[in-house]
């Protein structure tokens, strides 16, 4: 009789851990039957206990923990598992009066989609993007914006190839170095060993070089919407080199796209960051965007030694003193801000507008992004400690 | 699980395992006290992860006080590496082993080699001390700000967590023979890897409700008026909702606490507040934002609320 009731308990966490899985919480299966040995442990005594007993195994993450919440409430509201939660959820169920609670969505949503089948959109047909030398160079110095479909999709095949190498930064961390001023003493004993301690070749070691992680702020709003899908492949192309690169992309809100650009091909990755954005191509809110990421991101991301990357026209809907105060902020706490502008593809471009005006003091490049050319220099700057970029200061003084 | 000498046993359910932590002053919720007493019972690493300040250390502290087991705290920092967190080799002992054994005329490189690289010259840091049996019973170990340190120790903790055994490539494998009650805190300055966070339990910690820091100020600050200690709560959690870069946790809320209690104050007003207001934030923006009336108002609406509850 116990074997059985353990048996059933198997069954329920087998299948609670599914729906936490379709939910997007990754539960691995060691998870179930460490679950199973924990409730053991803690036995089933009221439901609090079992609740927080569940939560200690499969949530491994804060952002989890509503989720996990959700499926928790709907999966043990009554006994008999998914399929009499599945038949709630029909259309012809009653409707809950109230606003369901943020994540629940998400969670019933994921639970029925496990139900019916994935759709699936036709894989794309690649472009032949082979060109002459001459259409090479032509693409090179062409506006994004300007682009036909075809030379976009070259345009894309070249971005693929644009290898960000390592700008490096010296880590705390010592390795064996030719030239290095710290003696390894450990390396140095096993080396005069070799001689049975006659002689002591001194071994050294210097301090280990790494890539800094780059954060990249994307503005998606209506006024860059001709230049963002390509930023996009830029960024997933990137993020695809090194490991370290977060992505948030901005309109009116922030949203973080980083482990949707993790995807290996590109168009499947870009069509997860269109769907998880709600303000593609509105109106721009710098500022409030900046604070959000701020106060949200900064400190969790900005660690190490980061590079910013902000990718915006600057043309703010309503600039006040809060962009200046919230971009000194951004500035302060990264190692380098570098603000990429499309808007400088103009010859007769001049910093003009209240926002770019506002922002130019605070970033240690101004650099212009509107074709190839200009991304691969970027490339350059990013590898090289600095690389042409000159002062970005020179630019309130030409349209003073 | 037997164990040698008489170490004090674990707690053996959860309302144990709260009241354990109660003893010595450390009042938590149910939640908590689920995990710590699931990672205690089988035998799994915790990790916390939280606000600073909101106690994730302390935990750590209050378990060894209360289980009458060692401490042994590694803090993490960046850079840090092998030789400050496992072991070390004393160089400068086998160094004067080598020039006795070539005073003596020993040649034998071999036997040179295996004298020198055993245990008597092995320095244990705090990762390999955890390891070794205690007659207390097993150490607790806290591995403090994970966060801080980089991502090339976190794949190293892999070994030392899952399997609880280090190598030393010298000597071998060296395996606890009673695994150590591992507690990790992070301030998640950072992600700290899946691969990692899945040889644990995990535990957000987060501020707590207004009832609960009561009694922690009550407990922390035994000689704090009735009245004040109320309004200090409903202060800092009145604060908490504010749009603050870094809230007060309630390391803070106890500072202050005893702040106000040196300073001889029976009630809480605005100029007080604001003379103290350093010791709850930590930002000059944070403290320019509360400046300019704002507390006043908190106060007051502290105030009010006090008298509504009347």
């Amino acid at each position: 009789m116990p074997r059985q009731e353990g048996g059933q308990l198997a069954d329920n966490l087998v299948h609670f851990a599914r729906a936490l899985r379709a939910a997007g919480i990754p539960v691995g299966p060691g998870a179930v039957i460490d679950a199973l040995s924990a409730v053991r442990a803690a036995g089933i005594g009221t439901r609090e206990d079992f609740y927080w007993t569940l939560h200690a195994v499969f949530v491994k993450r804060h952002e989890h923990s509503i989720l996990f919440d959700q499926a928790f409430r709907i999966f043990f509201r009554r006994r008999g598992g998914i399929d009499k939660l599945l038949a709630a959820m029909l259309p012809q169920a009653p409707v809950p009066e109230e606003k369901p609670p943020p994540g629940a969505q998400r969670v019933a949503q994921a639970l029925l989609a496990s139900r019916g089948e994935m759709e699936r959109k036709p894989p794309e047909l690649e472009t032949d993007a082979r060109l002459t030398v001459s259409d090479r160079e032509v693409l090179q110095k062409k506006d994004f914006a300007q682009m036909t479909a075809d030379e976009i999709a070259a345009a894309r095949a070249a971005i693929k190839r644009l290898v960000l190498s390592l700008d490096e930064v010296k880590t705390r961390r010592l390795a064996p170095h030719r030239h290095g001023h710290i003696v390894d003493i450990r390396r140095t004993l096993r080396a005069s060993l070799k001689a049975g301690g006659a002689v002591i070749d001194l071994k050294y070691l210097g301090p280990r070089v790494k890539a800094p992680p780059v954060v990249a702020l994307l503005d998606i709003s209506g006024s860059m919407s001709q230049y963002t899908r390509l930023f996009l492949h830029f960024l997933h192309a990137v993020t695809d080199a090194r490991k370290r690169v977060h992505t948030f992309l901005f309109g009116t809100r922030l949203t973080n796209v980083t482990r949707a650009l993790k995807a290996k091909d590109p168009d499947e990755s870009l069509a997860t960051v269109a769907a998880s954005v709600p303000d593609w191509s509105g109106g721009t809110r710098i500022a409030s965007s900046l604070r959000a990421f701020n106060k949200l991101w900064a400190r969790r991301v900005l660690t190490q030694g980061a590079i910013v990357l902000l990718i915006t026209d600057g043309l703010e809907r309503d600039p006040d003193e809060r962009l200046a105060f919230e971009i000194d902020r951004l500035h302060r706490s990264c190692r380098r801000l570098i603000w990429l502008n499309p808007l400088l593809r103009f010859s007769g471009f001049e910093a003009k507008a209240k926002g770019i005006r506002a922002m130019v003091p605070h970033v240690d490049q101004l650099r212009p992004i509107h074709n190839l050319q200009s991304m691969a220099e970027l490339v350059r700057a990013l590898s090289a400690s600095g690389g042409p970029c000159g002062n970005p200061k020179a630019w309130l003084e030409k349209a003073a | 699980m037997k164990q040698p000498a008489t170490p004090r046993p674990l707690p053996a359910t959860i309302d144990a395992t709260v009241d354990l932590l109660a003893q010595a002053d450390y009042l938590t919720d149910r939640s908590l006290g689920t995990v710590l007493f699931l990672a205690l019972k089988m035998a799994r690493p915790l990790f916390l992860e939280g606000e600073a300040g909101v106690g994730k250390t302390e935990i750590a502290k209050v378990l060894s006080a209360t289980l009458g087991r060692r401490l042994i705290r590694l803090q993490c920092y960046e850079g840090l590496d092998v030789a400050a967190a496992v072991y070390e080799w004393n160089y400068a002992a086998q160094m004067i082993a080598i020039r006795v054994a070539e005073a003596e005329g020993t040649h034998d490189r071999e036997r040179l080699e295996h004298d020198v690289f055993s245990e008597r010259f092995l320095i244990k840091r705090p990762l390999l001390q955890a390891l070794e049996p205690d007659p207390a019973g097993a150490p607790v170990l806290l591995i403090d700000e994970l966060d801080r340190a980089d991502e090339a120790f976190e794949a190293f903790l892999l070994e030392v967590l899952a399997d609880f055994q280090v190598t030393i490539p010298e000597l071998g494998t060296v395996k606890a023979v009673h695994p150590p009650i591992v507690v990790i805190t992070s301030n998640r300055t950072r992600e700290i890897h899946d691969a990692l966070k899945r040889r644990c339990l995990y535990h957000w910690v987060g501020y707590p409700s207004a009832e609960r820091e009561l009694n922690i100020v009550r407990t922390k600050v035994p000689g704090i008026g009735k009245e004040l200690s109320e309004q200090i709560v409903l202060f800092v959690q009145a604060l908490r909702k504010e749009d603050l870069f870094k809230a007060p946790g309630v390391a803070e809320t106890l500072d202050w606490a005893s702040a106000l209690a040196e300073l001889d104050t029976a009630t809480l007003d605005p100029s007080t507040v604001s003379d103290t207001l350093g010791v709850l934030l930590k930002y000059q923006d944070d403290i320019a934002r509360l400046e300019g009336g704002r507390a006043k108002e908190l106060v007051a609406g502290v105030r009010a609320q006090m008298k509504a509850a009347e």
